[in-house]
């Protein structure tokens, strides 16, 4: 029992760290997601190929090999050392954001093309005829009902990342997953701190699927 | 560079494809396992008594809850005092060791089977219930009913998901390299490691993922298609 309530605070130190992983890389991931989305939409095959190509490699490849691959593959090159990214490709921390970022990027982008897709073309014409510029009417009219329409698929891939943020432990950030590992290597109750671990995130996991039913009743109302 | 890559002693290439076919070995079988659980979980959930369904509810929520890396040490730093435990219940008391392999594929496995049992359940939901209540008013037996009317029909619903699955699995694997296991991840690591050549190494990995993940794609769009022969399609 003292073993458990004296690594309690390592533990949550690993819980922030997580909970910072998470929250950066989706906010970027969703930015960059809208970018890929409406690339992969485009008429313009300059656009359109880079997208598709962008999907294609994230999505078919596992997350551990893109870490890598910018964690210590980066770093081989002279060129990348001597450069202005170099402060921030040596450090774990950007690292393992960089690599959470463009992976989520590649799935939810994949997604948010479904629900760009999904607005009928009706209400685009009909803002068109009102005269509304491009830009307003993707703001005001697409991106919106987008949003609406993959709320449980995104919840879903907000899930999967709080998952997938265990993977920046294998390039020493001592996250939740490390942190319990770390204890757990040196303690004789190894299963207790995955068991405290492991609730940890299913309590992440439970409010983010809280946000989304009210995200979900939200957005209702609003139609 | 490409002398690296080479067969034989002072190339890697022997290595990485012995690693490769060790992935393949460990997502072939944790795949496996996960379908018999899966399948299992999801006749609980379905149709088992409530302290069965209980049990398959938990199981699913928590393993599909937690990361996989968790899963795997979990198992590897508690897994061996569990079978060990099990093993005296049979009377065994000497100590039991889990190899990495043994590790990585129950682990990986029990992850995969979470998974494949929601696949699993929503594709037997999926079949008309008329069908199984006019099966059933012929007087067909149960295991008839299940062979010839809800397994082809369930397992059409099922294919893509758990094609998702099996894509998932392989790519859970490469986490089994955290415990040294020598599949494609970890002979790469220890490749980089020795010659300074990481980008090289990890790049020529993703490769071979990428190749596995689009071959069993259009797989498992064959066998899609297969499940699917028969059945009418609206044209527009």
């Amino acid at each position: 029992m003292d073993m458990i309530l004296s690594s309690l605070p390592s533990l949550a130190s690993g819980a922030w760290l997580t909970v910072q992983l998470v929250a950066l890389s989706l906010a970027l991931g969703l930015l960059l997601s809208v970018g890929v989305a409406l690339a992969r939409l485009s008429g313009s095959v300059l656009l359109r190929a880079p997208a598709v190509a962008f999907i294609f490699l994230f999505r078919s490849t596992p997350l551990l090999v893109q870490i890598f691959l910018i964690f210590y593959g980066a770093g081989q090159f002279a060129a990348v050392r001597d450069s202005f990214l170099w402060p921030v490709l040596r450090e774990p921390y950007w690292c393992a954001i960089i690599a959470l970022t463009l992976n989520n990027a590649a799935y939810t982008g994949e997604i948010l093309r479904g629900g760009i897709q999904s607005v009928p073309f009706g209400q685009i014409e009909a803002a068109r005829a009102l005269g509304m510029h491009r830009l307003l009417l993707f703001r005001r009219i697409v991106l919106p009902q987008a949003f609406r329409q993959i709320l449980p698929a995104y919840g879903n891939e907000m899930i999967q990342m709080v998952q997938a943020t265990s993977l920046a432990s294998t390039i020493t950030l001592m996250e939740l997953t490390g942190a319990a590992r770390a204890i757990a290597s040196r303690s004789f109750q190894p299963v207790e701190m995955f068991v405290i671990a492991g609730l940890f995130y299913l309590a992440m996991n439970f409010a983010i699927a809280q946000a989304v039913r009210w995200g979900e009743k939200r957005l209702a109302h609003a139609g | 560079m490409l002398d690296l890559l080479s067969y034989g002693a002072t190339g890697w290439g022997d290595e990485l494809l012995q690693g490769a076919g060790m992935t393949l070995l460990v997502a072939v079988l944790a795949y496996l396992i996960g379908l018999g659980a899966g399948c299992l979980t999801a006749a609980a959930k379905l149709s088992g008594p409530l302290p069965l369904r209980w049990l398959a509810a938990t199981y699913t929520t928590v393993v599909r809850g937690v990361p996989a890396l968790l899963v795997i040490w979990l198992l590897f730093y508690g897994g061996s005092g569990l079978v060990g435990w099990m093993a005296g219940l049979f009377g065994y008391g000497g100590r039991v060791e889990l190899s990495a392999f043994a590790v990585g594929v129950a682990s990986v496995g029990l992850v995969s089977g979470a998974y494949a049992a929601e696949v699993i359940r929503g594709a037997v939901q999926a079949v008309p219930k008329g069908q199984l209540e006019a099966a059933r008013a012929l007087g067909m037996h149960r295991l008839l009913i299940l062979r010839r009317i809800l397994a082809p029909q369930a397992l059409r619903y099922a294919l893509p998901g758990l094609g998702n699955v099996w894509q998932m699995t392989l790519k859970d694997t490469t986490l089994v390299s955290v415990v040294s296991l020598a599949e494609l991840m970890r002979q790469a690591y220890v490749a980089s490691g020795s010659t300074r050549q990481p980008f090289l190494f990890y790049l020529v990995a993703a490769l071979v993922y990428l190749v596995i993940t689009t071959l069993s794609e259009t797989g498992f769009r064959a066998l899609s298609r297969r499940a699917d022969r028969g059945v009418r399609r609206a044209t527009a």
